[in-house]
């Protein structure tokens, strides 16, 4: 990026062209090479997706025998969440937390050069088993056994490359904590952190205390496959049903890895387009820690009809309930901010607002399926499939796209083509509805999730979200268009860009100099 | 009551305008779950409903309020930031509010749970296993119903023909089975559901009934049908390529319906009880071995024998398909570990297992000639 470059005088010993990246520790240039990473694997996950909607257009088999179909859904998971969303927030937790508390970079940088270097590897094997002998995993992201079992040459190398990306994400969050805990300007307390700070520290727990669950728990897979043992073949005194549990005591946490940074982007975005403090930060402080330590002991309601005794149905139950109240005081303190502010509707504000009105249908819908006797008929239905689309694609990928165009202009020093940010955004928001909300009633009238073919009851509602489908994947092209025309030039950013905005990362320069803070900010 | 509720629903949910596109039935466009007829799936319902307007009413006030502050508290209006930042009480209100509301919702949830976990005293009990991709029913009896006891295989009845475009879908598509399972009303009837190859679930929405089918383990659930009739379900949980092809179907019958239905069971299964020592012709082992080959190793296999090239091996030209007779038996009686080819020895009968190697070892080019008979897989077995 050309707005580095300007600033390569400080480094002599810095290489050019490709190997600048290959061998760059700096923090920005590292948080550059995560999101447009992310950027393309968001659009190679998108094809699958496209791939799915297309198959889902009519009742029938058309377009993709049942097997690639399975293979479609389970990559297409894979892909967005290690690869394009859990990607995503480490990239900007790399150009903005140093900018936030006053760093000059990132504490391990070589460590950092590294945790990013890994995920092409890691992608590249994943995807290739597509073209394997017996094609890629098709069992579903979560993997569970015996049918993960059955996956053909592929399975080692979807073993190994979930190692890779699990080593390198808990390389990247020991880096978020070592950064946050030891270099905060002076002044910087912990309770005056901005909040995408707090909640990325938060996040970085949870990476570390469960992504070797989840190492685990796949190790376990391989040995079973390959190595004799049975930890979860039932005829060697194994249990399948053990794989579940462990794989949610990951993936329930993996859930709030997946929010929580968006919950801290949406706290800085509000209250800059609002001119208004934010509203409550102790309390959004409590509730992330909250919502943190309940994503341990909630990992049951996945499995509800697995067949567990009623106490831990009850128990989970309740859990899963509690959630509601932390999050629940988040949107409270959100449309607090906004209560008597001086509001602007710049794109990333439009973005920020519609992922607290989403979001909280997501969790509508959430609250609708921790309740256990319900979830029985909830259980593995399409209602499922738009509950957690509403958390995680207008939820976390609304955030995602809310902070780029908040801090593109800083990143960039230009400003990006407002009229395009917003008919991105309206394009984005009314066809993501059309895609998932149908979803909502194909799940209640009983269509499962994960089937290539389904009854001709179910076809309206599957036509309307393939439509919808489509018209959001298009829309993501203009993201795109956008990134690029601003990357390229623009009207000149300001310092401040924002008028509302507050915090360290607005009094450097747009674009910032390459070593953030070389002299640390005096914090009052 | 009941009726009011999924009435109001519906015109809440048409307000989103999603119904403004015409052009199908209404039933097309099916909104919400139904009540059900078991006790415990009208219970669900409700449940279902109360947390529903639950939700709603907090969403209104919720996003009520924002929209008002997003009309009224704009900068483009003329507003001037408020500077504050913090109420503790306010904080306290709206983190106790929601606390009671939870508690409220967790008691009637809680009372459901329960009564739906308590399979105790059943009248008739049912053995489900999950096959890939079939389900079969094993009844076990109970107190009155002591000659309730055989079993048999449920399999997929919607021709290929449909699944591939080539012919009209039916109104049953892909929920229809060749035997349904046949169940009395009125009594309470337990399920014992198992896996036999992955993990399959067995949900019949009707019936609130969804329970996960785990090899090695056995899960129960219960359910008591109030009204006579055909419920359609199909297997909840990813089992892999024809996961969306092993529908259920349950006939509800009233009692006396029932028992007559059970005589016809006895009366079948003592005319197809097979002389041991019979010897098929050749025409009859092709004909009943296309039809084995397309309840059980078509959707793998294909119609075709070709298989997928990767994934699953083709028969015609095959190794095993045009080698030693022995082989075959093997393969097919045992399977092969560590495959999705499962072992056919416990499923399939020993004509049945004559019949479809009979009929792979002399179709699409496979010409052996072999004719194998029932006795030659006793002996293999």
């Amino acid at each position: 990026m050309s707005t580095a470059i300007t600033h390569d005088e400080h480094h002599d010993h810095q290489p050019s062209g490709i190997m600048r990246w290959v061998t760059t520790t700096n923090h920005k240039d590292i948080g550059t090479l995560y999101l447009c990473f992310s950027l393309l694997m968001f659009f190679i996950g998108g094809s699958m997706a496209m791939v799915i909607r297309a198959e889902l257009f009519k009742p029938g088999l058309q377009l993709v025998e049942p097997l690639f179909f399975n293979q479609m859904t389970t990559m297409h998971a894979l892909v967005m969440i290690f690869g394009a969303v859990m990607p995503a927030f480490v990239g900007l937790a790399n150009w903005m937390l140093p900018m936030m508390i006053g760093a000059p970079d990132m504490a391990l940088p070589r460590l950092n050069n590294w945790s990013f270097w890994i995920l092409p590897f890691a992608f590249a094997m994943l995807l290739s088993t597509l073209f394997m002998d017996g094609g890629g995993p098709a069992g579903g992201w979560t993997l569970y056994p015996p049918l993960s079992l059955q996956t053909g040459k592929a399975f080692p190398f979807v073993i190994f490359s979930i190692h890779m990306m699990g080593m390198s994400s808990i390389m990247g969050a020991i880096n978020v904590i070592v950064t946050i805990l030891n270099m905060r300007a002076p002044g910087m307390t912990l309770m005056k952190m901005p909040l995408f700070v707090w909640t990325w520290l938060i996040t970085a727990y949870l990476l570390i205390a469960v992504m070797p669950v989840l190492a685990g728990a796949v190790t376990m897979l391989l040995t079973d496959k390959f190595f004799g043992t049975s930890f979860f073949n039932a005829a060697g005194g194994g249990d399948p049903v053990m794989f579940q549990h462990i794989f949610w005591f990951f993936g329930h946490p993996e859930v709030y890895i997946m929010i929580l940074p968006a919950f801290g982007i949406v706290s800085q975005i509000i209250p800059t387009f609002a001119r208004k403090p934010l509203f409550g930060y102790s309390s959004m402080v409590y509730a992330t820690a909250s919502i943190a330590f309940l994503s341990f002991i909630v990992w049951g309601h996945h499995m509800f009809t697995v067949g567990m005794p009623v106490t831990a149905e009850l128990f989970f139950m309740y859990a899963t309930m509690l959630i509601a109240v932390p999050t629940g005081v988040k949107v409270f303190n959100w449309v607090s901010t906004m209560w008597k502010g001086s509001m602007t509707f710049e794109t990333p504000m439009l973005f920020a607002v519609a992922f607290v009105i989403l979001f909280t249908i997501g969790g509508f819908s959430g609250l609708m399926l921790a309740i256990t006797p319900a979830d029985f008929q909830y259980q593995d239905t399409y209602f499922v499939v738009a509950h957690f689309h509403y958390v995680l694609v207008t939820g976390a990928v609304f955030a995602i796209m809310a902070a780029v165009y908040y801090w593109i202009p800083k990143w960039t020093g230009h400003m990006y083509d407002e009229t395009l940010g917003k008919w991105h955004f309206w394009l984005s928001t009314v066809f993501v509805n059309v895609l998932f909300f149908p979803q909502h009633f194909l799940g209640l009238a009983g269509m499962p999730r994960r089937v290539p073919d389904y009854s001709v009851q179910f076809a309206g509602f599957n036509m309307i979200s393939s439509i919808g489908g489509f018209a959001f994947g298009l829309s993501q092209l203009l993201f795109l268009y956008i990134v690029i025309k601003t990357i390229r030039g623009g009207v000149k950013a300001t310092d401040q860009v924002w008028e509302g905005a507050q915090g360290l990362e607005w009094t450097l320069s747009s674009p910032p100099p390459y070593h953030s803070f070389t002299t640390a900010p005096e914090v009052k | 009551m009941l009726v009011r509720k999924r009435n109001l629903m519906q015109s809440a949910l048409a307000g989103g305008g999603l119904l403004l596109l015409t052009g199908q039935a209404f039933a097309d466009y099916a909104l919400n779950m139904t009540p059900g007829v078991t006790p415990i799936s009208k219970q669900i319902y409700d449940l279902h409903m109360l947390i529903f307007w639950i939700c709603v009413a907090i969403g209104a006030v919720v996003f009520g309020v924002m929209f008002f502050s997003i009309f009224k508290h704009r900068k483009s209006q003329g507003a001037v930031a408020a500077q504050f930042h913090e109420s503790t009480t306010v904080e306290i209100i709206w983190t106790i509010i929601p606390f009671v509301i939870l508690i409220a919702m967790a008691i009637p949830a809680t009372k459901t749970l329960i009564a739906m976990e308590d399979t105790r005293d059943a009248d008739l009990t049912i053995k489900i296993t999950g096959f890939q991709w079939k389900w079969r029913y094993d009844y076990m009896g109970g107190k009155d119903y002591e000659d309730s006891k055989f079993g048999f295989f449920s399999v997929l009845a919607t021709p290929q023909d449909q699944i591939e475009n080539k012919a009209v879908k039916d109104e049953h598509y892909l929920l229809e089975v060749d035997r349904p399972l046949v169940l009395p009303v009125g009594k309470k009837i337990r399920f014992l559901t198992t896996g036999n190859d992955v993990i399959h679930s067995w949900w019949v929405p009707a019936l609130g009934v969804k329970s996960d089918a785990n090899p090695g383990f056995i899960n129960q659930s219960w359910a008591k049908i109030e009204v006579p009739g055909i419920y359609r379900g199909q297997c909840a949980e990813l089992c892999g390529k024809g996961h969306g092809f092993m529908p259920i179907v349950v006939e509800a019958k009233s009692e006396a319906d029932y028992k007559s239905w059970v005589q016809e069971q006895k009366a079948v299964a003592l005319a197809a009880a097979e002389d041991p020592n019979k010897v098929w012709t050749k025409e009859e082992l092709l004909a009943k071995g296309e039809q084995v080959y397309t309840a059980n190793c078509a959707t793998c296999h294909q119609p075709s024998g070709e298989g997928i090239p990767g994934t699953f091996p083709a028969l015609k030209g095959s190794k095993i398909a045009t080698g030693p007779i022995a082989g075959h038996l093997n393969r097919v009686i045992h399977g092969k570990p560590g495959t999705a080819m499962p072992a056919f020895g416990p499923q399939l009968s020993d004509s049945e297992i004559a019949a479809v190697i009979t009929y792979e070892r002399n179709s699409w080019g496979n010409n052996t000639g072999d004719a194998i008979q029932p006795s030659q897989v006793k002996a293999a077995r």
